[in-house]
């Protein structure tokens, strides 16, 4: 008797509390960082537009730069349709690089992207160098003479962004290109400012504040077009380097769920990046349009791995 | 100058009754979290980030609110750092060292009235020093490459054979354990992970937090259940408390240098507010003339780490402000609240948005006042907290523990991790070796070892580079001198104490 009342009591209570948190979505690091601000922000503006009832939930599960969430996604979570993680290049590029615990990036399925970071390479404002060219230039008569600074490991995003361009110049040693790993782009800056390292890449929105304030000087972006907000900064394109590193802002879900979940999750990440308050948020925030849904997104993410495995190699973090 | 102008405008903004509220209310849960072993200014204010949303306040107020939490957790970090020998965060460690046993001598009391006044001379003056100051101070940064910072935390390793009272070779081991479990984890400078044995969880490195909580936490459980409570930590009484003016006067410049040293190391990003309190302690102890009494109890010992890690605290907010550099986990964690509201420090933040700025620094001062009133007459509400009967408090401590640190990262392992530290720190005890070094190497190590490496790519490998500025060659010679000068100056002071401030000591 005891028993089914329990029994009872806990049927309501999870018919009850279901509905309140249908949704869920994993934010791979910390509350106030990059990932945990995609899931706020999506979750916010899905519970605006009405596609979920309630407010979303955001779990973080930290660790790893993205790994304990992501086998936890794999292992535990893989046919939930109702969990959606936060992602970005470094969730593509550790995978590239083996770093999940031997997990692969075919063990989820890729929503889209609905933003993105845009790259940028900057210098100390009283610094020789005018253009990207002068720079690549300098990098290809001694690669000693020019150190980079950037707000990730070596290997990490910032990283690469640097091996990619000079790739793309013509300049083909990877090992060679100095590159020292801070915590964080502000940290990089000073770093550069101080005169310590030549130059500096990172994300667009990290440094704005130091542009406007000219303590340096940025000489190309690397996106696409040029960003609304920078229309005197110059493309690499532009300036003869065709390099485009976009920190791009995304979801995955588990592999296991049906194609009409998928669908379902692909249709509404397309609403979301299409609303205003979106529109907003990358306005406030620094970051570009960059969209890429569904099967087209799995096909970039794939791209994307082979792309920074063959740089990952050259450097030796790949065998 | 303008500063008055900005300081009334910024306190026209920020204290309303309402504001003044939360900061009361962010003082009375910054000091409790802060009290608890295992939850700490960053994890603090990290929980009440999403609430300050909630609660729908706007960018003053939760700035205010969470401030208010910000010093109030440095505050409160000294509470449980003397009365039960586990350090509320981790710069309240090097407050055990002569706060518990002032407890244990019966004057806890007096520890804690003590450290209370040292925290607020800390961090006012360093509130005051971020006003005046910051702008300028905003230039040091820049002047601090791989090279100065690895002179820095030289200097800090140097001085460490100074700390472990009886026997240095254990301090020194202790520090290379510290060194060693900093080695675990993704290696910056190749990219690639150490020691992880393809264990996910240890790609990001061994969090001190975690180390702290066991070494001291849950190896003062071990220790007591072992004793049953006789020569434990916990349990320890408070007699009445009275403002010991004596002790004050005494140490009042123990807190003067400690804060000066304090609020220098907070302004340099990446050095922070533990290798302030560290500092602001041993020398301390290498300009004092009774140096044998630290570690047993001296007041000084409790003032100089005390002032030296709130002013750090207000010190790291310079960096954070003008450059949106975080200083500290605490200093990332409100990095990541002000971008939220919309506001991004740079150096253009003091011209963009100086009602931000002035009713900030209004707030910290307002927050100040009222961590003081709270904390020396009212100290008593939060040690009736802690001095619960042993039954209750050891569960609870226990249970704070594995809570603390499950909402890190919210991962068993880390918990697995921490009682195995737990025992490290058993056995440590046992052995008589000091657990402080160990946190300190876990600490400090991963950064010297980074700039270390940095300062290798950067120079091609010359090792010259380290001695290549004016502010390195100038850190080196004080850290030599900080290793050299106690083994010279044991010889030339084998006398006993200077007895002149042993008397007073005992005095009420």
């Amino acid at each position: 008797m005891r028993n089914l009342t329990r029994a009872a009591i806990l049927a309501l209570g999870t018919t009850a509390a279901l509905p309140a948190f249908a949704e869920e979505c994993i934010a791979p690091a910390n509350p106030g960082g990059g990932w945990d601000f995609t899931c706020r922000q999506i979750g916010r503006i899905m519970t605006e537009l009405g596609l979920v009832p309630n407010m979303v939930q955001v779990t973080n599960i930290t660790g790893a730069g993205g790994g304990v969430a992501y086998t936890h996604v794999v292992g535990d979570r893989n046919e939930d349709p109702d969990v959606f993680v936060a992602a970005s290049s470094a969730t593509t590029t550790r995978l590239a690089q083996n770093a999940f615990a031997g997990a692969t990036a075919d063990q989820v399925r890729w929503v889209g992207t609905i933003g993105g970071d845009p790259g940028v390479i900057v210098v100390a404002n009283d610094s020789e160098y005018q253009t990207l060219n002068d720079l690549v230039e300098a990098v290809k008569a001694d690669p000693s003479a020019v150190a980079f600074a950037g707000g990730s490991a070596v290997g990490g995003f910032d990283h690469l962004k640097v091996l990619m361009m000079l790739d793309a110049a013509g300049f083909e040693d990877a090992r060679a290109v100095k590159y020292i790993g801070l915590d964080g782009g502000a940290d990089a800056i000073t770093q550069t400012v101080g005169g310590f390292a030549q130059a500096m890449t990172g994300d667009l929105s990290e440094i704005t504040g130091f542009i406007s304030s000219g303590d340096v000087r940025p000489i190309a972006v690397l996106s696409e077009e040029r960003v609304p907000g920078f229309e005197d900064v110059p493309t690499a394109k532009e300036q003869g380097i065709d390099s485009v590193a976009m920190n791009w802002r995304g979801v995955y879900v588990p592999k296991g769920i049906s194609d009409e979940d998928y669908d379902k999750w692909v249709d509404w990440l397309q609403q979301v990046g299409a609303s205003d308050q979106w529109q907003t948020v990358m306005e406030e925030n620094g970051l570009a349009p960059y969209d890429i849904f569904g099967a087209d997104f799995e096909a970039f993410v794939a791209d994307n791995i082979a792309q920074i495995q063959d740089v990952s190699r050259e450097i030796g973090l790949l065998q | 100058m303008d500063i008055l102008g900005n300081l009334a405008m910024g306190f026209e903004i920020a204290a309303s009754p309402y504001t003044l509220l939360l900061a009361v209310i962010g003082c009375f849960v910054g000091t409790i979290i802060g009290a608890l072993p295992g939850l700490g200014p960053s994890n603090g204010v990290a929980l009440l980030i999403p609430i300050s949303f909630s609660m729908g306040l706007d960018a003053i107020s939760a700035l205010v609110l969470l401030t208010s939490v910000y010093y109030g957790a440095m505050y409160g970090g000294r509470i449980s750092s003397i009365l039960l020998n586990i350090p509320g965060d981790e710069p309240a460690m090097m407050t055990t060292l002569d706060g518990y046993p002032m407890a244990k001598q019966g004057q806890a009391g007096e520890a804690l009235v003590v450290s209370g006044v040292a925290s607020f001379v800390g961090a006012f003056v360093a509130t005051i020093g971020l006003m005046i100051f910051a702008p300028y101070l905003a230039q040091v940064a820049f002047k601090f490459g791989p090279a100065e910072y690895f002179a820095l935390y030289m200097l800090a390793f140097c001085t460490l054979g100074g700390m472990g009272s009886n026997n240095q070779a254990k301090a020194a081991m202790a520090a290379a354990i510290g060194l060693a479990i900093a080695m675990i984890g993704l290696d910056k400078t190749t990219g690639m992970p150490r020691f992880t044995y393809g264990e996910l969880h240890l790609m990001d490195g061994v969090d001190f937090l975690v180390a702290i909580v066991g070494l001291f936490a849950v190896a003062e459980v071990f220790f007591f259940i072992e004793t049953h409570g006789k020569d434990s930590a916990i349990g320890v009484k408070l007699g009445k408390i009275a403002v010991p003016w004596r002790m004050l006067r005494q140490s009042s410049g123990a807190m003067a240098r400690g804060t000066g040293i304090g609020f220098v190391s907070g302004v340099l990003p990446g050095a922070g507010a533990s290798l302030g309190s560290f500092l602001a302690y041993m020398a301390e102890k290498s300009v004092a003339r009774d140096k044998d009494s630290f570690g047993k109890g001296n007041p000084k010992g409790v003032a100089a780490p005390e002032a030296g890690n709130n002013a750090a605290a207000g010190g790291a907010l310079v960096p954070m402000l003008t450059l949106g550099v975080p200083g500290s986990g605490t200093t990332a964690v409100l990095l990541a609240l002000l971008l939220t509201l919309n506001i991004t420090p740079g150096p253009l933040l003091f011209t963009e948005r100086p009602e931000v700025i002035w009713s900030l620094i209004a707030a910290l001062l307002i927050a100040n006042i009222v961590l003081l009133l709270m904390n020396v007459p009212m100290v008593k509400v939060f040690v009736h907290i802690l001095s619960v009967p042993a039954w209750v408090l050891l569960p609870g401590v226990t249970m704070i523990a594995f809570v603390g640190i499950y909402s890190l990262t919210g991962s068993s392992f880390d918990m697995l991790m921490m009682v195995g530290f737990g025992v490290l720190g058993y056995v440590m005890r046992k052995l008589d070796m000091p657990t402080v070094p160990v946190i300190l190497g876990i600490l400090l190590g991963n950064a010297m070892e980074d700039n270390l490496r940095r300062a290798m790519v950067l120079s091609n490998g010359d090792w010259t580079f380290l001695f290549s500025s004016p502010i390195a060659v100038g850190l080196w010679i004080a850290a030599v001198l900080g290793f050299v000068a106690p083994i010279f100056l044991r010889r030339l002071l084998k006398k006993p104490p200077m007895p002149e401030s042993d008397p007073t000591m005992n005095v009420d």
